[in-house]
């Protein structure tokens, strides 16, 4: 069986900024994706990041991922791509699949930057062609050039709602409304904005009903809730779509931490469960690192952070960083993620984060 | 029990509410708007975030530490350059000139729609809601590839409607 | 419904011009793109029915995760149509339910 010192598990934001700090620091590092390149959902990210100089705001999501991947490049990652790991087995060997062909590695350090799936929301209608993911959506009009319907209906104001239905717009589809059932939305101001100059009406305290058409989706009924989410009868209205997107919200995908052991903690403001870890996104599992997505649902410039952060505490465990040289990296790393992690809609994350190192015992 | 209606404004609603905008230390006091063109900040919540702060050649914005700080602005250092328009990544700052005629002020915001307007077309002035509210002129459309495909367009509405237009009537592709 | 022009992304760079058989008719497609996305390019919106009840199903993920995309290509089924590049003469077909038992080819 082959053997490596690191092996980073995802390619997106996280999995490729802690391959990066890892290899630069000297450790053999590979970097695994089941996609047929890397970046994750950075190169579908094509408006400009917020943050400060460091987190690289006002740079396009896009760029971003461009000087990540050179960079890993130039720092001698082994990436392997249209490759799945599939199992975790004893001593930190992982199973391997690409082209129906499989194999075992082990590794030293093992990070986890597997990500997050879209979470679904049923209602009548909901397996009519036409209804997708707000990240479908997204794939499909960012990376493919395709555009996924004429009109859309997006359910969900979160950022992902809201930041989807204006590359809509870009894209040259019309967004006939977004539906929040809460009595406010949720993500930035300024997102909303963009979206109501440009006529998209968002209605909080709705939800959507059913959708409606024969082979595919036709139309939409909205209806507005009461607190407990249930429809008041007399506020139906109707739209012609040919989509729907839904941005309910993500969910870690920690099969892998599962498999591994790793100790878990049940957070819903960051997408459930997550894999419990230290203050160096080290899990239960000495040896096993998470960042990014799977570690709590942030943003992208929190998942480079946090990435960054594993990949720097595995490569001192390896030895390949002195102790001294770890903890400064470290704490700069700290201050970043501590800079991001504040005011209305950083601190509730920041409030999680406590909860998870109290959780491993290190709060 | 008497209900408290939440106050309608950029939670709500998605736009800011007059109240929200003029607490906000980005906004210029309208006896500002008569000194010529000047920059108008309409950042509302406290993101954080601060690309404003370094763009701004003349110093005129200010969000310190920590990085949720509003902008502040200060007029009396801003000359109307408009750098800060295309690198807010939340398009929230414009720049409104009431000087530019007596019935008429001009209004620049940020654009990233195709297709771009070109110089004289009359197109419809948009309000935050959407709403078309006036004829505009387009007067200037600028794109340079410092501002990484953000176009920043300015357009000359009625002097009334300066502190209402904020973007165009996007034209069908 | 491609997207040609872009205000970010600019002109859209595509593979070679390829053709596909989709339910026994042409579809011009693009060397390399997700079958799904040539599907979607033309129109195509409905790519097999349900087992049980015979429900339409399209693309849900566009990523490889939910397998509401599958169809049968080149003979073999539930092949998922939005993470598998589409080549010169590929013959698509709608899936109806798991497809056929024995996998040919």
């Amino acid at each position: 069986m082959k053997n490596t010192d690191m092996v980073v598990v995802g390619g997106g934001a996280a999995g490729m900024a802690a391959s990066i700090e890892a290899a630069c620091a000297g450790a053999e590092v590979v970097l695994i994706d089941e996609n047929e390149r890397p970046g994750g959902q950075l190169f579908k990210q094509i408006h400009k990041f917020f943050g400060s100089e460091v987190h690289r705001a006002g740079i396009r999501g896009i760029h971003i991922g461009r000087d990540l991947l050179k960079e890993a490049e130039e720092a001698g990652v082994q990436v392997r791509l249209n490759t799945v790991v599939y199992g975790f087995f004893p001593d930190k060997c992982l199973g391997l699949m690409c082209n129906q062909h499989t194999e075992e590695l082990q590794a030293k350090m093992i990070i986890l930057a597997t990500g997050a799936s879209e979470n679904v929301l049923a209602f009548p209608g909901w397996t009519l062609p036409g209804v997708m993911g707000a990240g479908a959506a997204q794939t499909l009009i960012n990376i493919h050039r395709v555009l996924p319907g004429r009109s859309v209906l997006m359910v969900g104001a979160g950022n992902v709602g809201l930041i989807v239905s204006y590359q809509l717009l870009q894209a040259g589809a019309e967004v006939v409304a977004v539906v929040e059932g809460l009595p406010t939305i949720s993500g930035y101001g300024v997102h909303a904005s963009k979206i109501r100059r440009a006529g998209v009406p968002i209605f909080t305290g709705h939800t959507i009903l059913r959708a409606e058409g024969k082979e595919s989706v036709e139309r939409v009924v909205i209806a507005a809730v009461d607190k407990s989410w249930q429809p008041l009868a007399g506020t139906e209205k109707a739209f012609e779509v040919d989509t729907v997107c839904l941005a309910v919200g993500l969910s870690p995908l920690a099969e892998l931490a599962w498999m591994a052991g790793c100790q878990f903690i049940y957070i819903p403001e960051i997408g459930g469960w997550v894999p419990v870890h230290d203050e160096n996104m080290e899990t239960s599992v000495p040896g096993i690192y998470v960042a990014g997505d799977l570690a709590g649902i942030e943003e992208a410039s929190t998942a480079m952070e946090e990435g960054r952060l594993a990949g720097l505490a595995a490569a001192e465990a390896l030895g390949c960083l002195s102790s001294k040289d770890g903890r400064a990296r470290k704490a700069e790393v700290w201050e970043r993620l501590a800079a991001l992690r504040i005011g209305s809609f950083g601190h509730g994350r920041a409030l999680a984060m406590e909860k998870i190192l109290r959780a491993k015992g290190v709060g | 029990m008497k209900k408290a209606r939440a106050r309608e404004g950029i939670r709500t609603t998605g736009i800011p509410s007059k109240e929200e905008l003029e607490a906000s230390p980005g906004y210029p006091k309208s006896d500002c708007l008569a000194r010529g063109p000047i920059v108008v900040i309409e950042c509302v919540q406290d993101i954080p975030c601060n690309p404003c702060e370094g763009a701004c050649p003349s110093g005129a914005i200010k969000v310190g530490n920590p990085i949720t700080n509003l902008p502040v602005f200060d007029v009396e250092k801003c000359d109307g350059c408009g750098t800060c328009i295309p690198i807010c990544p939340g398009q929230a700052i414009f720049r409104v000139d009431m000087t530019y005629q007596t019935d008429e002020a001009t209004v620049s915001f940020p654009y990233e729609f195709l297709p771009l307007p070109k110089k004289g077309d009359v197109v419809q002035g948009i309000d935050r809601a959407g709403g078309a509210v006036c004829e505009a002129e387009v007067l200037r459309v600028q794109q340079p590839k410092g501002f990484d495909h953000t176009a920043v367009i300015t357009v000359i509405v009625p002097k009334n409607m300066a502190m209402e237009v904020r973007s165009i009537k996007r034209a069908k592709r | 419904m491609r997207i040609d022009d872009h205000p970010i992304l600019g002109k859209a760079e595509r593979g070679r011009s390829i053709t596909l058989t989709v339910d026994g008719s042409p579809v011009e497609a693009f060397e390399g793109e997700p079958i799904a996305v040539a599907l979607m390019a033309s129109g195509h919106r409905v790519f097999r029915y349900t087992t049980k009840q015979k429900g339409p199903r399209g693309v849900f993920c566009a990523l490889g995760r939910c397998t509401d995309c599958i169809m049968i290509v080149d003979g073999q089924a539930n092949v998922r149509t939005c993470v598998t590049p589409a080549r010169d003469g590929m013959v698509i077909e709608k899936q109806f339910g798991r497809g056929p038992r024995e996998e040919k080819g």
